[in-house]
């Protein structure tokens, strides 16, 4: 495959006083280079830890499953991302090649530190520039971002700008470095809608000119809807569904892609009941056996119980781990 | 008319802003001039971005804000009428029981070291509401049935929960003191989507059931619009539309009610790019704009709106809208297509 991510098989498992916790199991994604894949799930179904697991970033006790494999390809060289070790090799993708903005942009800045001199830092440590180049880039990237008054803003502290801002300057931050894939773990959750637009719009915008992959993880389909090209749901560490963004939302084949849909409140229909999928997620300690889904699912049959679902082809490029799928015809 | 519940007038909460040596000290004003009535039973909806003041509007109305100016009452189903600008000691005890805030994060609200029996039980025991322990217990199983939690959950701790059942414990002490009026800010704001449902839908069945009054606060404008009867906008401190929630969105007749729904991301792919935007950020309460406080972002502004601040006047029935211009919008809208797509 020619692609900027793959990941194949992808299984972490964390060692805990209860027990060993599987948190990502058999995860398999792939990423092209200018293509936004969506990653939806809810609170605890692994989708920050597949996020944190592309920079390696898990604590001590994860373990990696054996056959798990990360690939991210850049001008023809081939990383193998669970091969490297030490901090150096490790930047590679901790920065290098992969960047991440996260859903508090507060907590993601240091509060002692202006906004520029952390820029600065980054750009000397992943592109070597020197302090005034590095300076003059984070300002013309503070100014790309719609930041007003960029060389005022730079000499500021986190705390001075508001929300918005500060999420543009985490963006324009993690951009400085020219990565390949971008990873942007729920990065408009904590604003206000009309500035969530604004976020949104800018993010599609960039995409457009660095020309990089996003990794886009989200709990809200809507946002999706306007920014992914495909949407992978994640459901108790597995991958449910995964396709274009189109089918999934229109013809999802998974019933927990259907319940996530129907849970949504719709401007279009407001006589229309919420359905909420029944039951909570169960504890990644009881995880269910056969299908992870069953225990919440309306059409659980026997066999969901006993056997995991193998992912299929439901459509071109749509697959769906159920055994209620059906079949593509080709 | 139908009863009123709580009924605002000119409602003013100013917090100070550090000491001044000349003249009065600087304030922020957190809700500017708000006048509105919550009638008996509703589900009142009141949205608006962090910094509208909702939470803030929200709190006057259970004597937890300030009121600077003007006036705010609550009358219970008994017809009781209490005034929070004047609460005596006995009038705010039998008030605390009439009228209850839940709140938005269910993992901070309720304390780890008590099981949920105790939770539930504490507004009665500190309120003194019950005489005996197995009365507690009683009244302790009643509300938690009602609120979908079984018995075994009462012995339990809280960290043993998910968020959607932590928000049903929370729920359930707000109402075991049997309330008439509730504040819920932000209920269902931390919750997945699979759970929000859900909890929509027991406050709506408990609303019913019990004959509440309910204050909805959210910065959500879908979830506002599926449960709510009657919705308020607000924005830097102030009213700028009140309406049934059909009507808000099939006609809204401000600019910032229509730029905040076209906001809402829609779930049909082939919508983007055809929404509305609004630049800019919601300026600081501290300064205010001159004149209609929208107006540095609002896309139909005009020399008027720069100078005269625009009252909150009826539109049509049931409907009041704060906009120099409301009535252009209302034709530009029959003449366009509308803007807010709906998806297929």
């Amino acid at each position: 495959m020619g692609g900027l991510l793959t990941v194949r098989d992808l299984t972490l498992t964390f060692g805990t006083d209860e027990g060993p916790v599987t948190a990502v199991d058999g995860v398999t994604l792939d990423i092209e280079p200018g293509e936004v894949l969506g990653l939806v799930g809810e609170s605890g179904s692994g989708k920050s830890v597949t996020a944190k697991a592309l920079m390696r970033l898990n604590p001590a006790n994860a373990r990696y499953g054996a056959g798990s494999r990360m690939t991210l390809t850049d001008a023809g060289q081939e990383i193998d991302i669970l091969s490297l070790k030490g901090a150096k090799a490790l930047r590679q993708v901790r920065g290098d090649k992969i960047s991440m903005i996260f859903q508090e942009p507060m907590a993601s800045f240091a509060p002692a530190i202006t906004i520029g001199k952390q820029m600065v830092e980054q750009l000397q440590l992943h592109r070597g520039l020197s302090r005034g180049d590095a300076r003059m880039l984070s300002i013309e990237m503070l100014e790309r971002v719609g930041i007003s008054e960029p060389g005022a803003r730079f000499d500021q502290y986190a705390f001075e700008l508001s929300g918005g801002m500060r999420q543009r300057a985490m963006i324009a931050m993690a951009l400085s470095t020219r990565p390949r894939l971008l990873i942007a773990d729920e990065p408009t959750t904590a604003l206000d809608v009309t500035i969530q637009a604004q976020v949104l719009d800018l993010m599609k915008e960039l995409v457009g000119e660095f020309g990089m992959g996003i990794l886009f993880i989200t709990h809200d389909l809507g946002v999706i809807a306007q920014t992914a090209d495909r949407v992978a749901v994640m459901y108790l560490g597995r991958i449910v569904e995964e396709g274009p963004v189109r089918d999934v939302i229109r013809r999802p084949a998974h019933p927990y892609t259907r319940g996530l849909i129907d849970a949504l409140p719709k401007l279009t229909d407001l006589d229309a009941a919420l359905t909420p999928v029944p039951g909570d997620i169960p504890s990644p300690l009881e995880r269910p056996g056969g299908c992870v889904f069953h225990t919440r699912c309306a059409l659980a049959e026997a066999r969901c119980r006993i056997a995991p679902p193998e992912t299929r082809l439901v459509r071109p490029r749509h697959s769906a781990a159920c055994h209620l799928a059906p079949e593509s015809a080709s | 008319m139908t009863d009123t519940a709580v009924s605002i007038r000119d409602l003013e909460v100013h917090f100070p802003l550090g000491r001044s040596l000349l003249g009065k000290p600087p304030v922020l004003k957190a809700v500017a001039g708000v006048t509105l009535d919550i009638p008996r039973g509703s589900f009142f909806g009141l949205v608006g971005e962090s910094g509208s003041g909702k939470t803030t509007l929200g709190r006057a109305t259970l004597a937890a804000a300030p009121v600077s100016a003007g006036q705010v009452t609550v009358t219970d189903r008994e017809g009781e009428v209490f005034d929070m600008a004047r609460l005596d000691r006995a009038a705010e005890t039998r008030f605390r029981r009439r009228a209850q805030l839940i709140f938005q994060d269910p993992y901070a609200a309720l304390s780890p070291r008590m099981t949920v029996r105790d939770i539930i039980a504490e507004p009665l025991e500190v309120m003194r509401l019950c005489r005996t322990r197995d009365e507690v217990n009683d009244r302790v199983r009643a509300i938690a049935a009602q609120c979908r939690l079984n018995v075994e959950h009462l012995r339990r701790f809280p960290h043993a929960f998910s968020g959607g059942q932590r928000q049903r414990i929370s729920i359930a002490r707000a109402l075991v003191t049997n309330p008439d009026y509730i504040v819920a800010d932000e209920s269902v704001a931390a919750l997945d989507v699979s759970i929000q449902a859900d909890i929509l839908n027991l406050l709506k069945q408990l609303q019913r059931d019990l004959s509440l009054t309910f204050l909805f606060i959210s910065h959500d404008l879908s979830v506002v619009a599926h449960t709510c009867d009657h919705v308020a906008v607000m924005y830097l401190g102030r009213i700028v539309e009140v309406a049934p929630p059909r009507r808000l969105f099939a006609a809204p007749r401000h600019p910032y009610t229509r730029a905040l729904i076209s906001a809402i991301p829609s779930l049909d792919p082939d919508d983007r790019g055809r929404a509305e935007r609004l630049t800019g950020e919601i300026p600081s309460p501290k300064s205010p704009p001159p004149g209609c406080a929208f107006h540095t972002r609002c896309p139909m502004v005009r020399d008027r709106c720069r100078v005269e601040a625009p009252a909150l006047r009826q539109v049509a029935d049931g409907h009041s809208a704060a906009c120099h211009f409301s009535d252009d919008l209302a034709l530009a809208r029959r003449r366009a297509d509308s803007p807010v797509r709906v998806p297929a």
